[in-house]
C-alpha cells in the first residue's frame, strides 16, 4: 500500500468525521446537550487533525487545533454551546470540510473566512461571548419537539433535566440501574401463565407480550421448567409462564386491559413494586432469555444474539419462539443449562446495548457491488427463462423440477432483496449537506433560516441518493432565496422572523416520497401568469387553475426572480431540477398557499434496478405496467362505456366515469382505438391525482423485472420509462404510466431530439 | 494455428466495410465491437423511421438503426441474412442494420480521396472520404457524424 492509498483512506475516514461532527452539532443545536454528544464531536474534530498532521497537511492542522480548543472549552462545562456559539462552531465544520477537500483535491479556501472564524473561535475559547448584537436578538437555546433520539435512558434524564437549566453531569454506565430507578415511573411485576385453553381459543402469548412491551419498557423472563421432556409432551398443552417487570405510568388498569380477552384461560398476577426495588434488585429479572438454538444441544456455551435487541423485543422472540412446538425439544434440552446461558444471553445482550446501534460494517468499492446487483439481474433474468421453458415443455408428472424450480425462485428473490439491501443507504448524508447550504444561504441574504429534517433514516438506493443531492440543492436554494422572505417582511406579516424550511424523507406504497415545504410567501400566481405569457409559455388569455400556474415554474426558461441573484439565476431553471427527478423516474409537485409557503413533493423509486410489473400485451407488442400505479383491472363491458365527445370515451366504474385511455393509440401503435370491450382495463392511479383507465389488449402475468436503461444506449422516450428483458431473452418496454396519463390529458407525448432521431 | 500480426505504420488504418443494396461503405475498425445476425426487435413507439426497435445485447438495451434509412435510402425489410454491426459511437453503444459486411481493408490516408461535391446534405454529412479499391468505389462513413452528440444539453 503506497502513501496515496494511505491517504486516500484517510481523507474517506474525513468524510465520515465530518459527518459526524455536523450532525452531532445540529443535535447540539436542538438542545441535545449529553456529554456523549459533545464528546462524539470533540473526537471528530481530533481524529481529523490527527490524521492531517500525520500528512502534514498544516492548514488543516491549525484550523482544526483552534477549533478543538474552543469545544473543549464546551467539554469541560467552561463554556455555555449557546446557539450563537454553535453558530460559529457550524461554520467552523463548514470551513474544516472545505480545507479537507481543498487538501484532497487542491484548490483553496477562503482564506478570509477561515482567519475570521479562528478569531472567533479563540474569542470563544477565551471566555468572550460572541458579539453583543447578536448575542441580543439570539433566543435563547430552547429544547425542540423534534430533538434527536436519545441512545439510553440516562440522556433522556439529562435532557429533561435541561428544561430547568440544568447543567450536563459526566455519567457512566456504572450508574445505569440507579438513574432508572430513580426515574419514577411505577413498575410492575407480572406473572403469566397461561393455560391450554388460552392457545386453544385463538389467543397468542407473543402477541400479549407484544401488547403489554407497548406499554412502557419491559423486561420479561421465561419459565420453562414445567416442559416435560419430549416423550411425554403434549404439543396442545401450556408449559411456559413468564415474569415479567413492566415501568409505565398507564396504570394497573392498562395492563389488566392488555389480558382482557385471555385473563379467564391464564393465571395472571399485577403487582406494583417499589420502583427502588426495581431490576438491579433482583436477579432473575435483566436475564434475557435468546431465541432457541440448536447448537446449545452440543456446547455448552450459548451464543451471544447475533444483533442487539431490546429486553421487550427479546422476549417477544422468546415467546414466538417458545410457541413453536417444534423448537421445544431444543427447549428441553435447554432446562438444565437454563441459569448459565441466560445470565451469558444478558450480558451478550447489555454489552450489544453498550454498542448503541451502531452495526458492523465494511467498506466495499461500489463497482464491486454494482458487479453483484448486474450479476443478480442475469440471474433473475435467466431463472425466469427457465421457469417458461418448464412451462412450455409441460413436465406434468416431474414434481420434483417444479419444486426445485420454486424454491430456486424464492431463493433468486431473497438474493436480490439482499444484494438491493446492500446498495439501500439512508438519505442522512444528503439532508445533512442540505444544512450547510442552508447556512450559506441564509448568511448571504441575512434571513434567519431553521432548516427541520425529518425521517433522515429513510433509506433509498444509492445512486437515487448520489442524484438527488442536486436537484434538491437547487431547490434549497430557491425555497430560501425566494421563498423566504426577509425578517422585515415576515414581521410586516405577522410571522416569526426566523424562517422554516422542512425537509422529509418517507416510504409510500414502495416509492419514496421527499418533501420540502417552506413557510414562506408562497407563489406569486399573478406575476408567474405574466412571466409565463410575456415568455411567450402560454397564451395571454389561457385559463389556468392554481395548480396549473404554480407548475408553470417548472417550464424551460423560467425564473421568477426579477433579478439574478449571486445564489440563484445561474442558468438553472426548475426545469432542470423536473427533468433530473424524471430522469430517477420520479415526479416532482408544487403545491402553493399564498402567504404560507410551499411545498414541493417529488416520488422516487427506491431503487433503479427492479420492479413488481404487470406484462401485458398492447397490438402485438409486449410492455409492462409498474404494479404499484395499477390500482385495479376489470373486464370492461360494453354497456359501461360511454362516448364523451368526438373522441373520448369514458368508463362507469361504481358510478363514477373514468377517461379511458388506449395504450396502443398513445404509444402510436396502432392508427384507431381498440374496441374496448375486447380488451382489459388497467385502472391506474397517477402522481398528479386523477385515475384513468389504460386499455391493453390482455394481460400476460406479474412479474418482478429487471430495469435496464434506454439512455444509456439510446435515450429518453415518451412514455416509456425503461425496458426490461424477459425470460425469452426479448426485451419489453416499461410503460410510464404517469406520462402516458398526461399525455392523455392533451400534453402530447413529443419526440424528443435524439441519438437516433437527429440528423 | 498462426497469427498474422500487421504491423500498421504510421497513417494506416484498419477499415470494414459492408453492403446496403448495391453500394459499399465502411467504418473505422475501431469503432466496431461485434458483428451478429438480425435478431427481432422490439419496436419503439414514437421513434423516426430508420429506428428499428431495441435487442438485448447480453443484458444491455442495444438500439438497432436500419442505416439504410438512415442514410436516406430505402428502409430495409430485415430477414435472418441481415447483419448488424455492434458499434461504439462515443459512449453509446448502437447496432447498425447492413445487409452484408463484405470486407476488411487496410488502407493508408493517401488512399482516401475527398468526397465528392454533390448536392444533398446527407451525404456530406457523414461521407469522410471516398476509397477506390479494385474498381470498387466504397465510402468511408463517420459515425459520429450521424448520430449528433444530444448530451451536451446537461446543465
Amino acid at each position: 500500500m503506497d502513501m496515496n492509498e494511505i491517504k486516500e483512506i484517510f481523507f474517506q475516514e474525513c468524510e465520515e468525521q465530518l459527518a459526524e461532527l455536523e450532525s452531532g452539532l445540529m443535535k447540539m443545536n436542538d438542545g441535545d446537550r449529553d456529554p456523549e454528544t459533545v464528546n462524539a464531536v470533540f473526537r471528530a474534530v481530533h481524529s481529523i487533525k490527527g490524521g492531517a498532521g500525520a500528512f502534514g497537511l498544516d492548514d488543516l492542522v491549525a484550523f482544526a487545533h483552534v477549533f478543538e480548543t474552543t469545544l473543549d472549552c464546551v467539554r469541560s462545562n467552561r463554556l455555555e454551546p449557546t446557539q450563537d456559539v454553535l453558530k460559529v462552531m457550524l461554520k467552523s465544520a463548514d470551513v474544516l470540510a472545505d480545507l479537507t477537500n481543498a487538501a484532497r483535491d487542491g484548490g483553496s479556501v477562503d482564506e478570509s473566512r477561515s482567519r475570521g472564524l479562528v478569531k472567533e473561535l479563540e474569542a470563544l475559547a477565551n471566555g468572550e461571548l460572541p458579539s453583543p448584537s447578536t448575542a441580543a436578538e439570539a433566543p435563547t437555546p430552547k429544547p425542540v419537539a423534534k430533538a434527536a433520539l436519545a441512545p439510553t435512558p440516562v440522556a433522556e434524564a439529562t435532557k429533561a433535566a435541561d428544561d430547568s437549566g440544568f447543567q450536563p453531569i459526566p455519567f457512566s454506565f456504572d450508574d445505569f440501574g440507579e438513574e432508572e430507578a430513580g426515574s419514577g415511573l411505577p413498575v410492575y411485576e407480572i406473572t403469566f401463565k397461561p393455560r391450554s385453553d388460552l392457545y386453544s381459543k385463538g389467543n397468542d402469548a407473543t402477541l400479549l407480550l407484544r401488547d403489554l412491551s407497548r406499554l412502557g419498557e419491559m423486561s420479561s423472563y421465561c419459565n420453562i421448567e414445567d416442559l416435560p421432556g419430549l416423550d411425554d409432551l403434549d404439543a396442545e398443552a401450556a408449559y411456559f409462564s413468564w415474569n415479567i417487570t413492566l415501568k409505565t405510568d398507564k396504570g394497573e388498569d392498562a395492563i389488566h386491559a392488555v389480558f382482557e380477552f385471555a385473563e379467564w384461560d391464564c393465571d395472571l398476577a399485577v403487582k406494583a413494586v417499589e420502583a427502588a426495588t426495581s431490576i438491579s434488585s433482583n436477579d432473575e429479572l435483566p436475564m434475557i432469555p435468546v431465541p432457541f438454538d440448536l447448537s446449545i444441544l452440543d456446547e455448552g456455551a450459548v451464543e451471544a444474539p447475533a444483533e442487539p435487541k431490546s429486553d421487550a423485543a427479546a422476549a417477544v422472540a422468546a415467546a414466538e419462539a417458545a410457541s413453536n412446538v417444534t423448537q421445544m425439544a431444543a427447549a428441553a434440552a435447554r432446562v438444565e443449562k437454563k441459569e448459565s446461558a441466560a445470565s451469558a444471553a444478558a450480558s451478550a445482550a447489555a454489552a450489544a446495548q453498550n454498542n448503541a446501534a451502531a452495526g458492523q460494517t465494511i467498506r466495499v468499492d461500489l463497482d464491486r457491488v454494482d458487479r453483484l446487483i448486474n450479476l443478480v439481474g442475469e440471474l433473475v433474468i435467466n431463472q425466469a427463462m427457465l421457469s417458461q421453458s418448464v412451462i412450455e415443455n409441460d413436465t406434468t408428472g416431474t414434481s420434483s423440477i417444479n419444486m426445485g424450480l420454486e424454491e430456486l425462485q424464492q431463493l433468486t428473490r431473497e438474493i436480490q432483496d439482499s444484494v438491493m439491501a446492500i446498495r439501500a443507504q439512508p438519505v442522512k448524508p444528503v439532508f445533512q449537506r442540505m444544512s450547510r447550504i442552508v447556512r450559506e444561504i441564509a448568511d448571504m441574504t441575512g434571513k434567519t433560516i431553521r432548516l427541520i429534517t425529518e425521517g433522515e433514516n429513510t433509506e433509498v438506493d444509492k445512486t437515487v441518493i448520489d442524484k438527488l443531492a442536486e436537484p434538491l440543492t437547487h431547490m434549497i436554494r430557491n425555497a430560501v432565496d425566494h421563498g423566504i422572505e426577509t425578517p422585515e417582511k415576515r414581521a410586516a406579516a405577522g410571522k416569526n422572523t426566523e424562517g422554516t424550511v422542512r425537509l422529509t424523507a418517507k416510504h409510500r406504497s414502495g416509492r419514496i416520497l421527499i418533501e420540502l415545504a417552506d413557510d414562506g410567501a408562497g407563489i406569486n400566481r399573478e406575476k408567474v401568469r405574466q412571466k409565463a405569457i410575456d415568455n411567450d409559455l402560454i397564451p395571454a388569455d389561457a385559463n389556468l387553475s392554481d395548480e396549473e400556474i404554480d407548475n408553470l415554474i417548472f417550464l424551460p426558461g423560467f425564473s421568477t426572480a426579477d433579478k439574478i441573484s449571486d445564489i440563484s439565476g445561474r442558468g438553472v431553471g426548475m426545469d432542470v431540477v423536473k427533468r433530473s427527478i424524471q430522469a430517477l423516474g420520479g415526479r416532482i409537485n408544487i403545491t402553493s398557499r399564498p402567504g404560507h409557503g410551499s411545498v414541493f413533493t417529488m416520488s422516487l423509486p427506491l431503487t433503479l434496478a427492479v420492479l413488481d410489473g404487470m406484462v401485458v400485451t398492447v397490438a402485438g407488442q409486449t410492455l409492462v405496467v409498474p404494479l404499484t400505479a395499477i390500482v385495479e383491472t376489470l373486464q370492461p363491458e360494453a354497456a359501461a362505456i360511454h362516448s364523451f365527445g368526438a373522441n373520448h370515451r369514458l368508463i362507469s366504474i361504481r358510478n363514477s366515469f373514468c377517461p379511458l385511455v388506449d395504450v396502443g393509440r398513445i404509444l402510436n401503435f396502432r392508427a384507431t382505438q381498440a374496441n374496448p370491450v375486447e380488451g382489459v382495463a388497467l385502472l391506474v392511479e397517477s402522481e398528479g391525482g386523477g385515475q384513468r383507465a389504460l386499455m391493453v389488449d390482455a394481460i400476460q402475468g406479474q412479474r418482478q423485472v429487471v430495469i435496464k436503461s434506454l439512455e444509456a444506449n439510446y435515450t429518453h422516450v415518451p412514455g416509456i420509462a425503461a425496458a426490461t428483458i424477459l425470460g425469452d431473452g426479448r426485451v419489453a418496454l416499461i410503460l410510464d404510466v404517469d406520462a402516458v396519463v398526461g399525455a392523455s390529458r392533451g400534453q402530447a407525448l413529443k419526440p424528443e431530439m435524439s441519438l437516433a432521431a437527429a440528423g | 494455428m498462426s497469427y498474422t500480426v500487421k504491423n500498421l505504420s504510421q497513417g494506416d488504418r484498419e477499415l470494414i466495410a459492408f453492403r446496403i443494396g448495391d453500394q459499399e461503405f465502411c467504418v473505422n475498425i475501431m469503432s466496431v465491437r461485434e458483428i451478429r445476425g438480425w435478431t427481432p426487435a422490439t419496436a419503439m413507439p414514437h421513434s423516426p423511421a430508420h429506428m428499428k426497435g431495441v435487442i438485448n445485447l447480453r443484458g444491455a438495451i442495444l438500439p438497432i438503426i436500419d442505416l439504410s434509412a438512415r442514410l436516406g435510402m430505402k428502409p430495409a425489410e430485415p430477414s435472418v441474412r441481415h447483419v448488424i454491426i455492434v458499434a461504439q459511437v462515443r459512449r453509446k453503444v448502437v447496432g447498425l442494420l447492413v445487409d452484408a459486411v463484405s470486407d476488411i481493408l487496410t488502407v493508408t490516408d493517401d488512399n482516401i480521396q475527398p468526397t465528392p461535391e454533390v448536392s444533398s446534405d446527407i451525404e456530406r454529412q457523414f461521407a469522410r472520404g471516398i476509397l477506390a479499391i479494385e474498381k470498387r468505389m466504397i465510402c468511408l462513413v463517420e459515425l459520429e457524424a450521424l448520430f449528433p452528440d444530444t448530451e451536451s444539453e446537461a446543465a
